[in-house]
């Protein structure tokens, strides 16, 4: 069976509960962290690869805690063409994927980092960041 | 004494091809590497630039006769209303027009997807644009009824005129609530996680001329990727100086009411904007060339991001409620750098402004005059400035 790979965000009361400890222990999955991004003072985000027959409950069991759950399948891509180089995004990118380079201020994207927390699709004022599917 | 030219002696030079033409960021490193007065007595022309949204903008169109005649007295364009109380087929499509179904802020924080700024990139792009437009019908303008498409080509005139742009200087935003909020300075998250700034610093064209000494009604700028002018002082020209620890900086400062054929612009400098939970806008490319008469106007064109500053405003609360004062000044070294200490906490900042695209914009202006294709124009009138003490009203509530 092929992994599932999923992006969670979740707030800071969660951070302190151990919720890959309960996929594993309740719901028997194999879970590889692939990053994880968990700082008490802000919202943290996690990308997992999950794996077994019980993922749709554990990750239910997620769900009802008011963890975000989303498929890994989407991509946020930057369309050059309508990209302003202006910066709104970088204040607001959770991880950074989007940053800027100094002293030039030319705004790079580094899909790598990105865990599609859909932020800069809505507030790039240019619109320039579009979700691919 | 130090070096005086006129426009006339540098425009000479221009048709000759050595005038001698730097952008306000070479213009600083000379400085730093001659000194002010044998740089104010080399350069002829500095060159400036901004690419910001900018939300008094528009374009007058003018599009011609239908048969039979047609007195268009409410006008759609693309679905976003344009203002036709002007002549027969005349019409102001504004910039921060939104377009007739969209669900605004009801669906908070609305995404304002399609507004006026978006159907002048459309026209400048020459795409196909809807016109839609009613009338009550006279004798001579029978007609009542139109719907069609339009281009730029096959309009007769199409000319931008932005009431007020080119801001000298801006506010720096962040919010003191515990919410998030959605501004026209973008999206504020609580407790001053993030600070948002909109001016392009040392190469913002009013910051570089910030007592008006040749930029005024007339002066020809680059515009929205073509040759604009100058056509008086923007809406809200307040060009008040105040000095913080001995520095001078402009507080929100000046404006510029600017113009010009919207037929010879591009969609790269004139581009349809939205912010989530505010509104459409227009961000616009513009370039002011900054002729050295003299040193005093080499000193002011010289200013680093460390000589100029923006007041820190807290749009949760004080920007909204019109309470007076901020919290304290940021210099545009500071804000660029990413970080700035406001209260004793270091926030994250990021600008609204392009500095990719405003370096490109001067340098596209130095072209230009190098070339011999740009001569500068001496203004015909002068615009007030902060020496005129202009005070600004509020509105009186009986
Ligand atoms: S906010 Fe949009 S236009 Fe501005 S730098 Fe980011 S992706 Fe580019
Ligand atoms: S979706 Fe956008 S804001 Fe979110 S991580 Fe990816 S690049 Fe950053």
């Amino acid at each position: 069976m092929s992994p599932k790979r999923i992006v969670l965000r979740f707030g800071t009361d969660i951070s302190v509960k151990p919720i890959v400890y309960r996929l594993v222990k309740d719901y028997d999955l194999v879970v590889n962290i692939v990053k994880a991004d968990v700082n008490p003072q802000k919202e943290g985000t996690m990308i997992l690869e999950v794996t077994g027959d019980q993922s749709e409950e554990g990750l239910n069991y997620l769900r009802n805690l008011g963890v975000s759950v989303q498929d890994l399948k989407q991509e946020i891509v930057r369309n050059e063409e309508k990209c302003v180089m202006c910066g709104a995004c970088t204040g607001l990118c959770p991880t950074g994927a989007l940053y800027m380079e100094r002293p030039s201020m030319e705004v790079r994207f580094d899909g790598d980092q990105c865990i599609v927390c859909r932020l800069c699709t809505k507030v790039c004022p240019m619109r320039a960041m579009e979700v691919h599917l | 004494m130090g070096v005086e030219k006129t426009y006339s002696e540098i425009n000479a030079k221009i048709k000759a091809g050595h005038a001698v033409v730097v952008t306000a960021e070479e213009l600083i490193a000379l400085v730093e590497e001659k000194g002010l007065s044998k740089a104010a007595q080399e350069v002829d022309v500095v060159t400036t630039g901004t690419f910001a949204p900018m939300c008094s903008s528009g374009a007058f169109l003018s599009f011609g006769h239908t048969t039979p005649r047609m007195k268009m007295q409410k006008v759609w364009l693309n679905g976003v209303s344009a203002y036709a109380g002007i002549a027969a087929v005349d019409a102001y499509i504004g910039a921060a027009e939104i377009q007739e179904d969209d669900p605004l802020n009801s669906n908070y924080p609305g995404e304002f997807r399609y507004g006026g700024g978006h159907v002048i990139q459309d026209l400048v792009a020459r795409k196909p644009v809807k016109l839609k437009a009613v009338a009550y019908g006279t004798d001579c303008y029978p007609r009542r009824n139109l719907e069609t498409t339009i281009s730029l080509d096959d309009i007769n005139e199409a000319i931008l005129f932005n009431p007020r742009n080119a801001y000298q200087n801006y506010n720096c935003a962040v919010n003191l609530t515990d919410r998030v909020i959605y501004t026209y300075m973008g999206m504020l998250k609580p407790h001053m996680e993030n600070a948002n700034f909109s001016t392009s610093g040392e190469l913002s064209p009013l910051l570089k001329d910030p007592h008006f000494k040749t930029i005024g009604v007339g002066t020809k700028i680059f515009l929205g990727g073509g040759v604009g002018y100058v056509a008086w002082n923007g809406t809200q020209h307040f060009p008040s100086m105040i000095d913080v620890d001995g520095k001078e900086l402009g507080s929100s400062g000046g404006t510029l009411a600017v113009t010009g054929d919207l037929k010879q612009m591009s969609p790269r400098w004139l581009v349809g904007t939205s912010y989530l939970g505010y509104g459409a806008t227009l961000s616009v490319g513009i370039g002011v060339p900054i002729p050295i008469l003299n040193e005093e106007i080499a000193r002011y064109a010289a200013k680093r991001d460390d000589e100029l500053f923006a007041p820190v405003v807290d749009y949760g609360a004080a920007y909204p409620s019109f309470t007076p004062g901020n919290l304290g000044y940021v210099s545009y070294a500071e804000l660029k750098s990413g970080k700035i200490r406001v209260n004793g906490k270091e926030i994250t900042t990021a600008p609204l402004s392009s500095m990719p695209r405003a370096r490109e914009i001067a340098s596209t202006l130095k072209d230009w005059i190098q070339k011999g294709e740009f001569l500068l124009t001496e203004p015909v009138k002068t615009l007030p400035s902060p020496s005129d003490g202009i005070v600004a009203h509020s509105i009186k509530e009986a």
